[in-house]
């Protein structure tokens, strides 16, 4: 198991109405993938969206990009009622990498991990012990896990720890042949 | 274990990701209310053994805020729904009604 930091990321949060077509289309002409529904995560190799809450979705960005994706959505969104934010230093973003993520995750999180619930795409906003903590699965050997920067070091310790002691065996990969998604 | 379903994001979310903001349908006075109306609202919250509306904040989810019917001796949820409202939906009342035949929301409230 590898638990990282995955350095600086461009982070956008976009809150408006998320059924105008207008939204949703800058949304996702910026970032090149399909707008994610309730609970979901669209994440590619450095852009995505994120379902943050029924009015806020999250977008990501290499971090450099940053302010001139949020000049671009001033400019797109000119006329609807929205509110975009470069909140890139606000959070940061831990990668947790290897055959047991899931069970890292759910010794952490009251959160149901199990494949039938949890699966690539899927977006969950909890707590890490106990700080806020919000998650997205990559693929089933890698959970993108963002906190507040200001508490990144004690979910960091957190996930090294439960990394450390191994896997428990409540989530087996036999499982795995009937995840969604 | 307390869990609740926020209908605001379609989840089934433990206790701990979220906080309780106390009694439900409260009705606001205004400035020209009594003080004795104004103190009741401020300050006299119910306490029943048995069905009770809550407020719920789901704080470490989306965020917003909630309702939730619920017996606060058995810790049986009926339902949780939309905070934009003053009342309980119609659904909420009928299945509170058909589990507690002695309860109605009228005599609640």
């Amino acid at each position: 198991m590898r638990v990282r930091e995955t350095g600086l990321r461009g982070m956008i949060s976009l809150r408006g109405d998320l059924s105008d077509t207008v939204l949703r289309t800058c949304a996702t002409d910026l970032t090149g993938v399909a707008f994610p529904q309730a609970g979901q995560a669209m994440v590619g190799a450095d852009k995505g969206l994120v379902w943050m809450s029924p009015d806020e979705i999250l977008i990501l960005a290499p971090y450099s990009d940053a302010q001139q994706t949020v000049d671009m959505i001033q400019e797109r969104l000119k006329g609807i009622h929205f509110l975009a934010t470069n909140v890139s230093d606000a959070r940061s973003v831990i990668a947790v990498e290897g055959p047991f993520v899931r069970e890292v995750l759910a010794k952490l999180a009251p959160v149901d991990l199990h494949p039938h619930a949890f699966a690539p795409g899927s977006f969950y906003r909890s707590r890490l012990g106990q700080v806020a903590a919000a998650f997205w699965m990559r693929d089933d050997e890698n959970i993108e896990v963002m906190t507040f920067r200001s508490t990144a070091a004690y979910a960091f310790g957190l996930l090294a720890k439960a990394a450390e002691g191994g896997a428990v065996g409540h989530l087996v990969s036999d499982d795995a042949g009937d995840a969604r998604g | 274990m307390l869990m609740l379903h926020c209908p605001n994001c379609g989840r089934d979310v433990d206790e701990t990701d979220l906080h309780a903001g106390g009694e439900a349908h409260l009705r606001r006075e205004g400035a020209e209310a009594s003080a004795e109306a104004f103190e009741d609202y401020l300050f006299m919250r119910k306490n029943p053994k048995g069905v009770h509306f809550e407020r719920w904040h789901h704080t470490f989810g989306c965020g917003k805020w909630f309702h939730a019917a619920r017996d606060t001796a058995t810790l049986e949820v009926f339902g949780t729904y939309s905070a934009q409202t003053s009342e309980p939906p119609k659904e909420i009342i009928d299945r509170i009604a058909e589990k507690r035949p002695n309860w109605s929301w009228e005599s609640d409230t």
